[in-house]
């Protein structure tokens, strides 16, 4: 664990007093967040927290090579600060961000503009960056798209074929999610977050979960911690196995497509075994588990689990066998791991950069801490090495639920919530199959939510795809896309 | 591998596209419960139990009257259905709830246990969409689920294509709507542009608990608390999501192609 830093640390799925957080005065504050940059830290949360009419900034920092999470913040202040996005590019959403929650100015910021919010001519949309020349010209898409996809601008500044330029302009989603748990936990706040992205309900609900019983000073119980590990994988299968048919399908390569498109419902199928829905809604609670599987239930998914495994085995044997796959995909969309970390991509769309980065291994919680799956990286950054990393994922995270099932831990699976402490911020983060979800709850004074702030894989890595693109065929577009399957949902919130 | 592999691969598996409507329905997961019926005799006098356990406010008990449940506001997450003393809301395991009328939603007084399921269309609209429906899919503040779960029709398990359903790439192609999400008002000109853009006659489709009434995220000042008060709705699929098969089963149903009634 370092100990060189000023900031307090903690680990994932931890609480500690708000009065225990370092504080600064704000340009010790920046210039300390800075320094973390520096050295290579990554900055995974990043907001603000009203104290009357003033504002505080609260960095958190994941020391991934020490295990470790860190947190400051500044001092209360008004009217402006100096943006870190000069210096770090991985800040530029949050303190775009800052400035459409609080009014705060972040000062020399590159690009400043709404993050959500709709200024009268669509959300997020206003002044596009564009480039001029004879020959160029601009396409604008979305934001209703042609299929059945949540909706989103992209804006394209080509020359002839060519994508010079991306901006994606999101917000359309937006529903309020982080104002409506302002003052609660209220009754339907577990409902909400099952659904900030509904294809991601395991990890955010098991992350709000976690934030819960760190503020509460409880643990679920280790068979409910081990239950959530068990939907987590399967979560992450049943969206791997979708992405690689959707990929196969959008290169004209019909075996894969059709086949994983049905494996995926199969994964889906297993999720609905445990708790009767296809997402996993209502299989995480604060306090653990509230529908456990008895024996003869999780032989059966056991034994439905190793036929989907055999099946997508397969269909994952025709794509990587198809010289007309990989043509396709290899040097398509490439994003360097320099550029990557600058952008502090997460998930496998950085391992695929070659960046060893992976919430299961550098911030174990829950029963990551005693079952490992090792992280899936391959160097190349494009269409193939996404691709590449997700199959990698499949096969470990099909390893681990084999090991799980046949190892299943007795006891229960839901404890009482104690009341949460008030005063405190716990930091939970869960390695969805998107990537890194990173919950930060405080509580005020009265133990009641003052401030709850979710980041979304998808918040981090929209920037990877934007970037992937440039000096791609403009008709390589919906590969790409399909490559990183960011969410719409996760990131407007 | 060679190509007579994956040929080979392929023709073992056969077909892959279920029986139903042919056959019998694939059967919910057990956990599902399908959806839920009340009867109100067992109420017992003054209990409001099922009332506070929900998380979307879909029912209610004014004094003096029976419970009524909301099945377009429900998200079946079956809090009620467990903290009820006389088991007066219970899951009756069927998929199909799809309806053409909101009230229709509303469960709780006598003859209205269970809900109404939908009619076909008239005789006009089924000659015109009965053997080939162009739909137009718009999310507005879906969370992906109800999205991840129309998507599904189309794969080979389901196979959408065998009864003329598609998902278009245009407005302009498409005879009707399907909506998702509470409509954010960040997706309220799209939404109102995008059914401007169909030729009519067009029909409009909500599906799950978000484009019905609001879903999880009921009240909040940043959507429409559905599709209703913004486009005429011709059919509500309920569920949070709802199940493919119910999803299926509205559709058909719409169509006029199964045979039962209710
Ligand atoms: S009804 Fe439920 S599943 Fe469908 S979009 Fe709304 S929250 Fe998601």
């Amino acid at each position: 664990m370092r100990r060189d830093t000023p900031f307090t640390l903690l680990t994932n799925g931890a609480a500690l007093s708000w009065a225990d957080v370092s504080e600064w005065p704000l340009a010790e504050f920046l210039r300390n967040v800075n320094a973390e940059l520096d050295r290579g830290e990554r900055l995974i949360s990043f907001f603000g927290v009203p104290e009357g009419d003033a504002l505080r900034l609260v960095a958190v920092l994941a020391f991934d090579a020490g295990n470790t999470l860190a947190v400051g913040r500044s001092q209360p202040f008004t009217g402006s600060f100096q943006a870190l996005t000069r210096t770090h590019a991985q800040a530029h959403l949050f303190e775009r961000e800052i400035w459409e929650q609080h009014g705060v100015v972040p000062e020399n910021h590159p690009w400043l503009k709404p993050v959500r919010k709709d200024h009268g001519a669509g959300p997020a949309v206003g002044d596009f960056f564009r480039v001029d020349g004879r020959e160029v010209h601009e396409v604008a898409v979305g934001p209703v798209h042609a299929g059945i996809i949540e909706p989103g601008h992209f804006r394209f500044q080509c020359a002839g074929e060519e994508v010079l330029h991306l901006e994606i302009a999101l917000g359309y989603q937006h529903r309020g999610v982080e104002e409506a748990i302002a003052g609660g936990p209220h009754h339907s706040t577990v409902y909400q977050m099952e659904t900030v992205a509904g294809d991601t309900t395991i990890a955010h609900a098991t992350a709000y979960a976690n934030t819960l019983e760190a503020l509460a000073g409880t643990e679920a119980p280790l068979r409910a911690q081990w239950l959530r590990a068990v939907a987590l994988e399967l979560e992450r299968l049943a969206n791997h196995t979708g992405d690689l048919g959707a990929l196969a399908g959008d290169v004209a390569f019909l075996p894969t497509a059709s086949a994983c498109g049905k494996i995926r419902g199969d994964f889906l199928n297993l999720t609905a075994l445990l708790c009767g829905n296809r997402f996993g809604r209502g299989l995480v609670r604060p306090g653990g588990c509230p529908l456990d599987g008895d024996a003869e239930r999780l032989g059966r998914l056991r034994e439905r689990l190793e036929t989907a495994l055999a099946e997508v085995q397969q269909a994952a044997a025709w794509l990587w066998d198809a010289a007309s796959v990989r043509t396709r995909f290899e040097f398509t969309g490439q994003l360097g791991a320099k550029q990557a970390a600058a952008i502090g991509l997460v998930g496998p769309a950085a391992r695929a950069c070659g960046l060893v980065r992976d919430v299961r291994f550098d911030h174990p919680a829950g029963w990551y801490r005693f079952a490992q799956v090792p992280v899936s990286v391959w160097p190349d950054g494009d269409v193939f090495a996404r691709a590449r990393v997700r199959w990698l994922e499949i096969q470990r995270s099909g390893d681990f639920l084999r090991e799980q099932l046949d190892a299943v831990p007795e006891g229960e699976t839901m404890s009482p919530l104690p009341a949460l402490a008030p005063n405190s911020l716990a930091v939970a983060l869960v390695e969805g199959w998107r990537g890194e979800v990173c919950h930060v709850a405080l509580t005020g004074a009265d133990g009641r939510l003052r401030r709850y702030k979710i980041t979304d894989p998808s918040f981090h890595n929209w920037t990877g795809l934007a970037l992937a693109l440039r000096g791609q065929a403009i008709s390589d577009f919906p590969l790409c896309n399909k490559s990183f399957n960011l969410s719409y949902c996760g990131f407007d919130l | 591998m060679s190509v007579h592999d994956t040929l080979l691969h392929r023709l073992k598996r056969g077909c892959e596209t279920m029986a139903y409507p042919k056959g019998p329905a694939p059967a919910l997961p057990d956990r599902h419960g399908g959806a839920l019926k009340v009867e109100t005799a067992k109420c017992t006098a003054g209990c409001s139990a099922c009332v506070t356990v929900c998380p979307t406010e879909a029912i209610a008990r004014p004094t003096g009257k029976p419970v009524a449940l909301d099945l377009g506001r429900c998200i079946f997450c079956a809090e009620c259905v467990k903290v009820c003393p006389t088991k007066a809301i219970t899951q009756t395991n069927d998929h199909r709830m799809a309806v053409r009328r909101r009230e229709d939603l509303v469960l709780g007084d006598t003859a209205k246990e269970q809900v109404r399921l939908a009619q076909a269309l008239d005789e006009k609209l089924r000659r015109l969409f009965g053997r080939s429906l162009k739909l137009r899919q718009v999310s507005a503040a879906g969370c992906n689920a109800c999205e991840a779960d129309t998507n599904v029709l189309g794969t080979i398990g389901w196979d959408l294509g065998r009864f003329g359903i598609q998902f278009v790439a245009s407005p302009r192609h498409a005879d009707g709507l399907l909506i998702t999400g509470p409509v954010s008002k960040n997706m309220e000109l799209a939404l109102k542009k995008t059914y401007a853009a169909l030729p009519e006659p067009r029909i409009v489709i909500a599906l799950g608990a978000c484009a019905i009434a609001g879903g999880p995220f009921i009240g909040h000042p940043q959507h429409h608390n559905g599709a209703s008060g913004l486009v005429p709705v011709d059919l509500f699929i309920p569920g949070c999501p709802p199940h493919p098969l119910t999803i299926l089963d509205g559709l058909l149903r719409l169509l006029g192609k199964l045979e039962e009634r209710r």
